[in-house]
């Protein structure tokens, strides 16, 4: 299994190098190079800003089509809480839970069935476990993926029980097998999602060994193959419903924590301002809190970005759902009690580490500081690094030169312009011959030519010197995925003279690599 | 040998939008530098609440920290009233911080003693009106 999958990805082909991703990302996981974004595997962490915020579409969520269902004998639909948020006058859940069964379902098991197990078996272990310092819900991928690489000390509070989506696929499977006595990988479980980071528990699951879901589709494109079949659910259809208020409120913030019954609870949303929680947690600032629900999204799951409903408005359908619906339909028993532990630790990531040792680390700090003195401070982006800091530790980590950023470039312009003015009044002196003239203008049009062939061109030397000191941490990047525009960088550097490209080329790989995800 | 780092921190007084900005970059820094997760929250929480000190009694003041491969290094210097009894102070729960300051959530009395569990050494030099220094030490073990 990939520690690092992504379902988050780049097409190269339609991203244009512009700034709004670079700047909007909470982990400051992507650079643009070669006037393409790149997304550094190990800082992401699936929260999908970056697909919100690209005004070209070049970010995109990798999730499974509706192809996928023709690969399995028995289907069975997942359908997450805030599904039912995309819908309008939707007054009966049962409506969507048989529209899916004409959509060629086999069956259909609710994620918010599920949440209700989770939400009682989260009381139980509160009120077992709590020792004064409030619990993390786990129930947002992206949450417990920046709590890995960005809040060690926060690991402890996690909340050991698995998603209502895991819950939910086990308990599906076991129906299944049950019912048609086919062999497991017959059986498809095929999770409804409202975002990219749900596809990423899937392949890459924290706090399980493995997912029982099979496909991860995307509520996107479920919702106009559903529509028209909503339409034709008759009035006497089958009761397929298994989630009431406390299941289907886990679509929308502080509905998780609402199924706890208690008041002593904080629920956040919004990837920003979760990160603020997080750090005031980190200082003790809560006290007396039980209970920390944290959305990625704001408004929470029904923020999803592959909704198509606005997530304010979904919130209010979700409500309106919710009036008829009784508390709870489904509850923890002997056979589910046990399936709802985490089986695997979370482990702490250290990927935002200046150095591998602290030597290293230290000596890299300071390097950073001198270099930020000297960097303007304006975090304009279009060295390709959101803040000018970020631009001074990728210098450090030998991905970046002091010249990517445009100021400085502007002055070694201008020294060089001061250095033609210079010798054109030399020449105008007298008793200079027109060889020697020629020979020093030629000088001077070389190193501007160079000049700005680095300008277009990031790589160069300080390539070698990655190359040289950072093998130990290559190895593992080496794992991600595909490399973005190597060749697209190569031939489109806009004044590239032959001798940028002798110069920059043969060490270009290693930057592609570490920096690449590319949409397959 | 890895050269020595010193972050230098102006805190401003009665300012409480920007209380915790100090604690909270030099708790950030010492993640990046690959410190220890526990060392990095003992050195945070007892910084966190110095810094708090320094806005709610002291009339702001100057953090110097060190950091070192083997030691953190904090002190925290002010020129504010002094503290009259240390011993009193060093109490948990006791606290003379005014009602408005504890109707923000500070002030429970438990900064100094917080600042003694979390840090392997602490030394207090104080003298009414002049003003105190208090100095932490975190080991790296």
């Amino acid at each position: 299994m990939n520690k690092f999958y992504h379902s988050v990805r780049l097409d190269p082909d339609l991203c244009k190098g512009c700034i709004n991703c670079i700047k909007r990302c909470p982990t400051q996981a992507i650079r643009v190079r070669n006037r393409k974004a790149q997304i550094n595997s190990k800082f992401c962490i699936d929260c999908g800003e970056c697909i919100r915020v690209c005004p070209h579409h070049a970010k995109q969520a990798h999730c499974d089509g509706l192809e996928t269902m023709s690969l399995y004998e028995y289907r069975v639909a997942l359908p997450a809480p805030s599904f039912y948020s995309q819908f309008n006058n939707l007054e009966d859940s049962n409506i969507v839970l048989n529209a899916l069964t004409a959509m060629g379902f086999d069956d259909v098991f609710e994620v918010g069935a599920a949440a209700e197990i989770v939400s009682e078996a989260t009381r139980e272990y509160i009120v077992r476990h709590y020792k004064g310092t409030p619990f993390i819900s786990t129930a947002c991928p992206s949450v417990v993926r920046l709590i890995r690489v960005r809040f060690p000390n926060l690991i402890a509070n996690l909340l050991p029980l698995k998603p209502p989506i895991e819950v939910a696929a086990q308990m599906a499977v076991k129906r299944a097998l049950e019912k048609t006595g086919l062999p497991r990988e017959k059986i498809g479980i095929f999770f409804i999602s409202p975002c990219p980071s749900k596809m990423t528990y899937v392949k890459s699951p924290l706090g399980t060994e493995r997912s029982e879901v099979d496909r991860v589709l995307a509520i996107k494109d479920v919702y106009p193959r559903l529509l028209p079949l909503m339409r034709t659910v008759a009035a006497d259809a089958p009761d397929r419903s298994g989630a009431g208020k406390i299941g289907v409120g886990w679509g929308r913030r502080g509905g998780e924590a609402g199924g706890l019954f208690t008041d002593s609870y904080l629920a956040a949303d919004g990837i920003e301002n979760v990160i603020r929680v997080l750090e005031d947690m980190e200082d003790q600032k809560f006290s007396n809190l039980k209970f920390v629900e944290l959305d990625a999204c704001s408004g929470g799951c029904v923020g999803g970005v592959l909704t198509v409903e606005n997530p304010y408005v979904a919130e209010v359908k979700l409500k309106r759902l919710n009036k008829y619906m009784p508390v709870s339909r489904s509850h923890m028993d002997e056979e589910t009690r046990p399936i709802v532990d985490w089986t695997a630790p979370v482990e702490f990531e250290p990927v935002f580490n200046l150095g591998t040792t602290l030597e290293e680390s230290f000596s890299r700090f300071n390097q950073v500081e001198r270099i930020c003195r000297k960097l303007p401070g304006l975090d304009c982006g279009s060295c390709g690094a959101p803040t000018c800091k970020a631009l001074a530790e990728d210098i450090v980590r030998g991905e970046a030169r002091e010249q990517d950023c445009i100021y400085f470039f502007r002055d070694s312009l201008q020294k060089l312009s001061g250095e033609v003015t210079a010798a054109a009044d030399y020449l105008a002196g007298p008793g200079r011959n027109r060889k020697e003239a020629i020979h020093i203008l030629q000088d001077c049009m070389v190193r501007l030519a160079d000049e700005m062939t680095r300008m277009a061109a990031p790589e160069g030397p300080g390539e070698t010197e990655r190359g040289r000191t950072e093998g130990a941490v290559r190895t593992d990047r080496g794992q991600m995925e595909g490399a973005v525009g190597t060749e697209r960088g190569r031939t489109e550097g806009p004044v590239r003279t032959e001798r940028g490209k002798t110069e920059g080329a043969p060490e270009a790989e290693p930057e592609e690599e570490r920096f690449g995800r590319k949409a397959d | 040998m890895a050269e020595a780092i010193t972050l230098k921190y102006e805190v401003s007084p009665d300012d409480f939008t920007r209380a915790g900005e100090a604690s909270s970059d030099v708790k950030n820094k010492l993640k990046q530098l690959g410190f220890q997760p526990a060392v990095v929250r003992k050195v945070s929480i007892a910084l966190y609440e110095g810094e708090i000190n320094m806005v709610i009694h002291a009339r702001g003041g100057v953090i110097t920290v060190e950091v070192s491969p083997d030691f953190i290094r904090m002190e925290l210097a002010d020129v504010g009233p002094g503290i009259p009894d240390i011993e009193l102070a060093m109490k948990e729960g006791y606290s003379t911080a005014p009602d408005e300051i504890r109707s923000l959530g500070f002030g429970a009395g438990m900064g100094l003693s917080n600042m003694k569990k979390y840090t392997d050494k602490m030394d207090i030099q104080t003298e009414l009106g002049v003003g105190t220094t208090i100095t932490m030490v975190v080991n790296v073990t």
